[in-house]
Parts: structure tokens; sequence; C-alpha cells
């Protein structure tokens, strides 16, 4: 059942349209449009149209999307994984700064359009009675076109034709259009759209995993993996041996480690370690804390052999004992560094330095659970 | 978009009385009370002169590149108003005014002149080729002579064009322009450089001139702006001019002020995100003494609200909001330009936190009385629109 949609005329320059539109909106029409194949400046003027609300939308849209983003990230740096990058506080709002302004005009112009399409454009129909006529046509290349809707309340379709004529336009339509094919209402549940979508969605997944898990490790887009260099604990056909790094020379000494000479040794050392540290306030204060911090859960706060492990394991013996107090500094450092009996060694926990403060703490003790007469005073 | 040639009506008025009224005044007062801060304080007096020069440069040199960039890129919509930029930039006449106080006074302002100084800091050291009292100069007067050749051969073309109405005028306007952009470019680099980051002679920064430059472009436009409106109310112009000329220009205002924007926080994300102390310290005082309030309140006064004055259409188009847009951008750039200058006044006058008082005032008031004497004595007794443009029926006919 075809009905008539609109009359539709067609003008040769802008500047006819220009004056047609003008007239068009002088004399009344209320529902009419211009169609151009570019923007015609002024047009709006001579339409008399308001100024359009889209911007407020827009900014909406932007400021809102930019908020969200902001709390986004500040979700992320300071509750989801609270960590400092580079030194910057938790929250570095210049770093973001360049991200919620992206994100403010991708949001803005993208979702701009899709309200376009779905307010004016009523997403998702998709027909218009303008469509497939020779009036769009026209428009689309080189002609400049008004059109009057039959729903004006000034309307009459005689009357619009000799106007329209009158106004200069070269050619004169109606347009029909078929009222079932216009009011078709197409749901967005549409059982095609859905299949279509469920079909990209499974196609950029599955692009995206074989790209990211597979093409990449493939030649030639391997390049930046696979590299003409040895790496160290690499196979290598270089040497011998078959490794890549050579063994260092027997003897060899690291920069800035000293080698213990005594390891199985307690005897060895005993007679030749010396303390090379004065049993000053820093030292002995160095001492206690690395003495509190890995000694005294087992041998006690004073060494006493009192500990705070109520016997879930061998409780360390006391070091008041005569025998402890005949050794020299160096067997207690041989003791703390290698460890005894069930003691395990120290060394690698405890710094050189530190485990000779240690040593000053334990004489500290000593002397002042045995305090001589001279102490007193 | 009408081909009918139109015939123009355009009849020679005197300029509003303001421009004599309030420039006279102004710069009497700002003279006199100039004079008077240089025998007060002559540190703190060199410091707002450096202030003033920038502001005064920014208007005229800005009006300068106004008219190169409408003949190079062949616009239209700007050609009603095109003399008076050009008038605009017969005030950059007025910067050697300015620079001279300066070069007298350069021992107390910038650190770079001392030659114990220099001799004993190997960075000083090793950028005194460039950093020296008579290169400085020199550039000084290269630009000045450079920008005020290219000035005079825009306003003869374009008065001759009056009489002639020749096309061949504006194809030879547009040839000489392309050079300028590339002196302008250098010059306006130049002036940034030595006159307000030299201040911190330590500090660099490569992006320091197109900083400048975008408060220049927005400053120059706003005053442009100012005398439009101005003018037009007083009938100097023609009537067709209207909302859609006036539109272009709160459009290239708003531009630049984002643009502005744009290149200060680049400038600060850099340095902020590097941490280099050599970069940082120029941060860092701005940031302390009370200059923090006024480095946020730079944002705000120089971005968010004309960004916010000029966002809506409406408000670009129309005249009152157009006025008030125009002046606060002027206002803002003589703010950002005391941000960029006072904190080193700080540093070499071993004072704290920013000062402001009948010092910054009087040379705000010079600056003010330049603008509007020196835009009197360019334009008195000429016509305030290149009536001979072969481009001008178009561009009254411009719709945005």
């Amino acid at each position: 059942m075809s009905k008539l949609y609109s009359v539709a005329a067609l003008f040769n320059t802008p500047d006819d349209i220009m004056h047609a539109a003008a007239k068009v909106a002088d004399a009344g029409y209320e529902k009419y449009d211009v169609n151009t194949p570019y923007p015609v400046h002024g047009m709006d003027g001579a339409m008399k149209l308001k100024s359009s609300k889209m911007g407020y939308y827009t900014i909406a849209i932007g400021l809102t999307c930019m908020s969200l983003m902001l709390f986004f990230m500040y979700w992320v740096y300071n509750i989801d994984y609270p960590q400092v990058i580079g030194g910057k506080p938790l929250f570095p709002l210049p770093a973001f700064v360049p991200i919620m302004f992206e994100i403010t005009v991708l949001t803005g112009a993208v979702l701009t359009v899709a309200v376009m399409l779905i307010f004016y454009f009523k997403f998702p129909n998709n027909a218009h009675p303008l469509h497939d006529s020779g009036y769009m046509k026209a428009v689309s290349s080189d002609k400049f076109g008004i059109n009057i809707e039959a729903e004006d309340s000034n309307f009459d379709l005689d009357k619009v034709k000799a106007f329209l004529s009158s106004l200069g336009a070269y050619k004169v339509d109606e347009i029909y259009f078929d009222e079932e094919e216009a009011n078709t209402k197409h749901k967005i549940l549409d059982t095609k759209f859905v299949f279509g979508m469920f079909l990209i969605a499974g196609f950029t997944s599955l692009s995206v995993y074989l790209h990211m898990n597979k093409v990449l490790y493939m030649p030639p887009f391997d390049w930046m993996l696979v590299q003409h260099k040895v790496t160290s604990q690499d196979k290598s056909d270089f040497f011998n041996n078959g490794i890549s790094s050579r063994e260092p020379v027997k003897g060899t000494v690291a920069r800035g480690f000293m080698p213990y000479l005594f390891t199985d040794d307690p005897e060895g050392a005993a007679e030749n370690l010396v303390n090379p540290y004065v049993a000053d306030e820093e030292n002995i204060a160095l001492g206690k804390r690395k003495y509190l911090t890995y000694c005294s859960p087992c041998h006690g706060d004073l060494g006493k052999g009192d500990s705070r492990l109520k016997g879930q394991f061998p409780n360390g013996p006391t070091v008041h004992s005569d025998k402890v107090k005949s050794w020299t500094d160096g067997h207690i450092y041989h003791v703390i560094s290698e460890g005894q009996n069930v003691m395990p060694g120290y060394k690698k926990t405890v710094t050189r330095k530190e485990r000779w403060a240690i040593v000053n703490y334990v004489r500290t003790l000593q002397r002042a659970l045995d305090a001589k007469e001279e102490d007193m005073q | 978009m009408s081909n009918h040639e139109k015939k123009i009506e355009y009849t020679k008025k005197e300029l509003p009385k303001g421009f004599l009224k309030y420039g006279l005044p102004l710069l009497l007062i700002g003279i006199i009370s100039v004079v008077l801060a240089y025998q007060f304080d002559p540190m703190r007096a060199s410091f707002n002169n450096i202030i003033a020069l920038l502001v005064v440069v920014s208007v005229g040199m800005g009006a300068i590149f106004l008219v190169a960039l409408e003949h190079i890129a062949g616009a239209v919509w700007s050609v009603p108003f095109r003399r008076i930029a050009e008038h605009q930039g017969f005030i950059f006449l007025a910067t050697p005014l300015l620079a001279i106080p300066i070069i007298f006074n350069m021992h107390d302002i910038f650190e770079w002149t001392h030659n114990s100084v220099v001799l004993n800091d190997p960075i000083l050291y090793q950028k005194s080729p460039y950093l020296n009292t008579e290169f400085f100069i020199a550039r000084s007067v290269g630009v000045f002579v450079l920008m005020t050749f290219f000035l005079f051969v825009y306003l003869r073309n374009s008065t001759k064009q009056d009489t002639t109405h020749s096309q061949k005028t504006t194809k030879i306007n547009a040839l000489i322009s392309a050079p300028f952009m590339v002196f302008f470019a250098i010059g306006i680099t130049l002036i940034a450089i030595d006159y307000a980051m030299s201040l911190e002679p330590h500090w660099f920064s490569t992006i320091f001139g197109v900083y400048y430059f975008a408060g220049t472009f927005a400053t120059a436009m706003a005053v442009l702006t100012l005398i439009t409106l101005s003018l037009k109310s007083n009938g100097n112009l023609l009537k067709e001019i209207n909302r859609n000329h006036y539109y272009s220009m709160g459009g290239l205002m708003f531009a630049f002020t984002a643009f502005w924007m744009y290149m200060a926080f680049s400038q600060y994300m850099l340095i902020w995100y590097a941490n280099i102390p050599e970069e940082t310290f120029w941060f860092l005082p701005r940031m302390e003494n009370g200059w923090e309030y006024l480095s946020i309140a730079l944002i705000l006064i120089k971005f968010i609200i004309p960004f916010g004055l000029l966002l809506n259409r409406n408000s670009k188009m129309n005249p009152s909001r157009l006025k008030l847009a125009s002046f606060w951008i002027i206002g803002a750039h003589i703010y950002d330009m005391y941000w960029l200058v006072m904190p080193s006044y700080n540093r070499m006058s071993g004072t704290e936190g920013p000062v402001f008082g009948w010092i910054e005032l009087s040379f705000i008031a010079l600056s003010a009385g330049i603008i509007l004497v020196f835009y009197y004595l360019a334009a008195r007794n000429k016509n305030h629109i290149p009536i001979g443009d072969p481009k001008l029926n178009r561009a009254l006919d411009f719709h945005i």
C-alpha cells in the first residue's frame, strides 16, 4: 500500500537551495528537510534552525566517561593493586591527564555518533522513504534538494508542487513509500543480528588468540625472539663443554667478597681470627640489634639458654658457660658463621661486620652477668 | 556564496574617542610611575619591564603573524579585519621603548651577565657563546628589524591595494608570507628564550617558544577582537560584518586557549615524569612560598575559565560575551607572563613568595597605554577596511 511521504524538489546550485530553503521556512512549513552533497555554509540560518543541543550530550558523555576512567585508574593504582611506579605517588594525576584527555575525546566523538544513530535514525530501523529514490541519488552526487513532508500541517499537494516550481526547481517529484516496509519494527535481538554478532565475536577472539599465542612465535614474526647471540645458561657449540659461559678460574674471588678460610676448621679460626672491630657504643648497638633478631629466639634475650621456644625445638645452650667464656672471639665468630650441632650457619643472612658485632655483644653480656669489681665504680 | 559583485559602501570615520581618552592618561601614568619605579626599586622594575615587553611583543608581533597567516592560508573570512591587524602590528614598533631599559639593567636581571659567575660555572660557561650581552642585543635588534621590515611591506602593499584593487598584490603577499613564517618562528622562539627562559640560565625546555607562541596568538586575537568590536560599535567598519565573523575570532581564541594548555601540560608532564634535577628546579620555586596557589590558579585562569566562556557556540557569536572573553584572555596572558618571570625575581633579590604592588600595576598601565596610543597613531586617518582586496566581497558574505 503506497502512501505519499513528501514532495521533493531538485535544484542546481547551492545559491538556489539557500534561497529556496529560506523561502520554504518563511512560508511556514515546519516538516521539511534539505539534502545536499556537502555541507552548505549558512544553511542552518536559512532554514531558521535552532542551534543543536548535540554539543551538550557530547560534553556530558565525555566528562562522564572521563570521570569513570579516572575512577578506574584510581581503583587499579590505589585499591586493587597498589604499587609505586618510578618513585611517583600512588595516585600520579599528571600521568593520568593524557589518558583522561584521550578518553574524553574518544568517547565524546564515538558515543555522539551512537546517540545520533539511535535518536535520529531510530537504530536498528534502517528504512527511510527517501531511500532508493531518484531524488536521493541526485542529491548524493551533484544536486541540491528540498523535500516538504506530507505530515506538515500546511501541506497541500498541488500548492506545494506549484510553490516549489516557482522557487526555481528543475524537477519536482512525489515520493511514495510502502507503509508496511517503513513500519517494520527491527528488534535488536533479531536472530540474524545476534548470530552475526556472535560470529564476529568468535572470529575476533579466535584471531586474537592465534595472533598472540601462535603466530607471534612462528617465523618470520619471531624475529625479535630469535636473535643471533649467546645468552647465559644457554647451549652453545662455541666451547667444548657445550655451555655458553666460562667457569671462573680456580681461586677467583668476587669483588667485595671476603673468602672464609676456616670452613671446617674451628681450631684454625680460634687461633687465627682476630676481631677487627672495636667494641664501641655503635658497634655494640648493632650487635644487640642483630643478636635480638637472629640469636635470642634460641639462646634467650640475655644468652642464658632460656629460649622463647618452650621445648618445641632444642634449646640453645647458655653463652655464659665457662666453655664459651674461654673461647676466643674467632671461635665464637666461627660458630656464628658455620653453625654447630643443630645450630645453622648465619653467614648468608648476617654480614661479616654484623657477626663481629654480635661477638662483641656476647662478650658484653658475659661481662654484664659476671661483673668485676672495677665495673661497679 | 553570491557571485554578483556588490558595491561596498565605505566611508572613513574618526576612531572611537576611547583610544586617546584612556590611552594618553594610561601612557602618562605608566611612564611617570615606571620612572619612579626605576628610582625606587630598579631590580623589581626591570623584572616587571620584562613582563610588559613580553605582553606588548605578544600583541604586536602576534598581529603581524595574523596578517601573514591570512595571506599564506588564503583565508577569506578575516579579510575585513586584516587592516586592523596590520595597524595592531604597528604596536610592535613600541617594543624598543620597553627593551632598552631591560638592556641597560641586564646586570640586575640576568645571571649570565655576571662574568665571575659564568667563569666559575661550567654550564653557563658552555652556554656563553649564545648567552652573552653582545649576541643578546644583536638577536633582539635582528628580530626587531626583520619584523618591522615585514610589517611595513604588508602595510604598504595593503594600502596600495586600496586604490589599485590588484590581484597581484595578494599573490605577492602570499609569497613573502612563506619566508616570514620561518623568521617569525625563529624570532618568537628567540624572544621567549632570551627574555623569559634565560632568567634561569641553567634551565632548558625545547617547547618554551611554542608555549609563549600559544599565549601570543590568543592574546593578539583577543586584542584584535576587542578593537574590532569597538570599531564596529562606533561604525568604523562595514555593516556586513556579523556574528559569523565573530564566531571565527572566538573560535581561534578558543582553539589557542586549549593549545596553550596542551603545550603547558606537555612541558610540565615530561619534566615531572623524568624527574631530573636539571629540569625540575624550574618548577620547584613555583610550588612553594605561596607560588603553589598561583600555579594552580594559572590552570584555572588561563585555561578552564576562558575555555568555559567560549565553549558554547552562541557565546563565540555574542559580542558582549566575546568582549568579556577577550579581556579575560589578555589578563590571563599578563598573569602567565608574571608567573613565568617573577619567581626569578625572588631568586635574584632574595625575597620569598609572589609580590604585587604599584610597580606591577604601573607596568600594566604602561603596556595598556602603549597598545591604545600606538594603535591610534597607526590607524588615525586610515581606512580600517582593505577596500581594495579582491576577496573582500566574498569575505563579507561569509557563513559558518
